[in-house]
């Protein structure tokens, strides 16, 4: 009987931790494959409306971003004032930019893919329509027609 | 010459490393992917086009002020969720009504058939001083109309919803109800300021 005695102390084993690491790495993976990174640093506040009739933007490639809205920092606003002012990528522009604008970002693209470009407008819901009435005209004479209204997903009423 | 075994590689501090990893994805990224309310500007004005000829019965006026206020064919609606309603009636003029959109048939290629087409328009004003919001709270409203006009001729005639048609089928509800919304030229009166 005492043959079969254990010798040394009775501890709780070890845990295998070797895949822990695996698992964390599929969450990265994961995560890096449905997010998207963050473009350009905004300077400019857009709290963007809700809507119910949202559709998904497809072609993430093919989407120009145009921000319009109040710039957010305090020292933004002691040099630019509080008016709302446009974005275009990543520096403060004018309304006169856009054209520039639209010819940049279309000969970034394909030659093929130019007229599917959509222009996604990110306005801030407090912004008036005048400054986006004449960023609309902007881009109609830019022959850049096909305009996203950025909106946040709302509930049905 | 005892064999040496190579020693395991502590491997404890991998996952802290992936964590790291982990958290440093999640601050950089934004999930949420660009969605909202797509729409087709029209071609630029150069100077010479006549305003086309469309009878009165066939647009419905929409106006929203600086106040953020509509006005529906010279009548002041109270709250921008009536529209929708108002909209559909407009468009589809179920009563035949005299003061609503003709409804016209129209041979569709590829239906092969001819279908009823409204001819009606929505015409959408607004002023250099409406606010954003109250903008897309009435173009949600119109496009919520058309919408539900799709559906329901898409129910009709192919017995599905629109979003479960083929894309040859969706083609022939796009030209059976066109989202025809025009906006004129905004008014400047809250923008002098």
């Amino acid at each position: 009987m005492a043959r079969f005695r254990k010798e040394g102390k009775k501890g709780v084993p070890d845990l295998n931790m070797g895949s822990m690491s695996d698992i964390i790495f599929m969450f990265l993976f994961f995560f890096m494959v449905i997010t998207t990174m963050r473009e350009s640093q905004l300077f400019v506040r857009t709290k963007v409306p809700q809507a119910t009739e949202v559709q998904k933007l497809e072609k993430k490639s093919l989407i120009a971003n145009i921000n319009i809205g109040q710039p957010n920092t305090r020292e933004l606003i002691a040099k630019y004032g509080p008016e709302p002012r446009i974005q275009l990528n990543d520096q403060l522009g004018d309304v006169r930019d856009i054209i520039q604008f639209v010819e940049i970002e279309k000969k970034s693209r394909n030659e093929a893919d130019r007229t599917q470009m959509t222009w996604s407008l990110r306005v801030d819901e407090a912004v008036k329509m005048g400054i986006v009435t004449d960023v609309k005209q902007e881009l109609r004479k830019a022959s850049a027609f096909k305009v996203n209204y950025s909106t946040s997903k709302g509930i049905k009423k | 010459m005892a064999k040496k075994s190579t020693p395991g590689l502590n491997t404890g501090s991998m996952a802290d490393i992936s964590f790291l990893l982990l958290t440093f994805f999640l601050l950089t990224s934004s999930i949420n992917t660009d969605q909202g309310i797509q729409r087709r500007l029209p071609p630029a004005l150069t100077g010479d086009e006549k305003p086309p000829e469309i009878n009165k019965r066939n647009v419905m006026k929409i106006l929203v002020n600086m106040y953020d206020q509509l006005l529906v064919n010279d009548e002041p609606m109270d709250d921008v969720r009536q529209l929708k309603a108002r909209t559909i009636e407009f468009i589809t003029n179920p009563s035949n009504n005299p003061h609503m959109s003709e409804i016209k048939l129209k041979f569709i290629e590829e239906l092969g058939a001819e279908a009823p087409v409204s001819s009606g328009v929505i015409s959408l004003q607004s002023d250099r001083g409406t606010s954003y919001k109250a903008y897309i709270a009435v173009q949600d409203q119109l496009t919520a109309a058309f919408n539900e006009i799709r559906d329901s001729y898409s129910q009709q005639q192919f017995g599905k919803t629109f979003d479960n048609l083929t894309e040859g089928q969706r083609e022939i509800v796009k030209k059976v109800v066109p989202v025809s919304i025009s906006e004129a030229e905004p008014s400047n009166y809250g923008g002098k300021k």
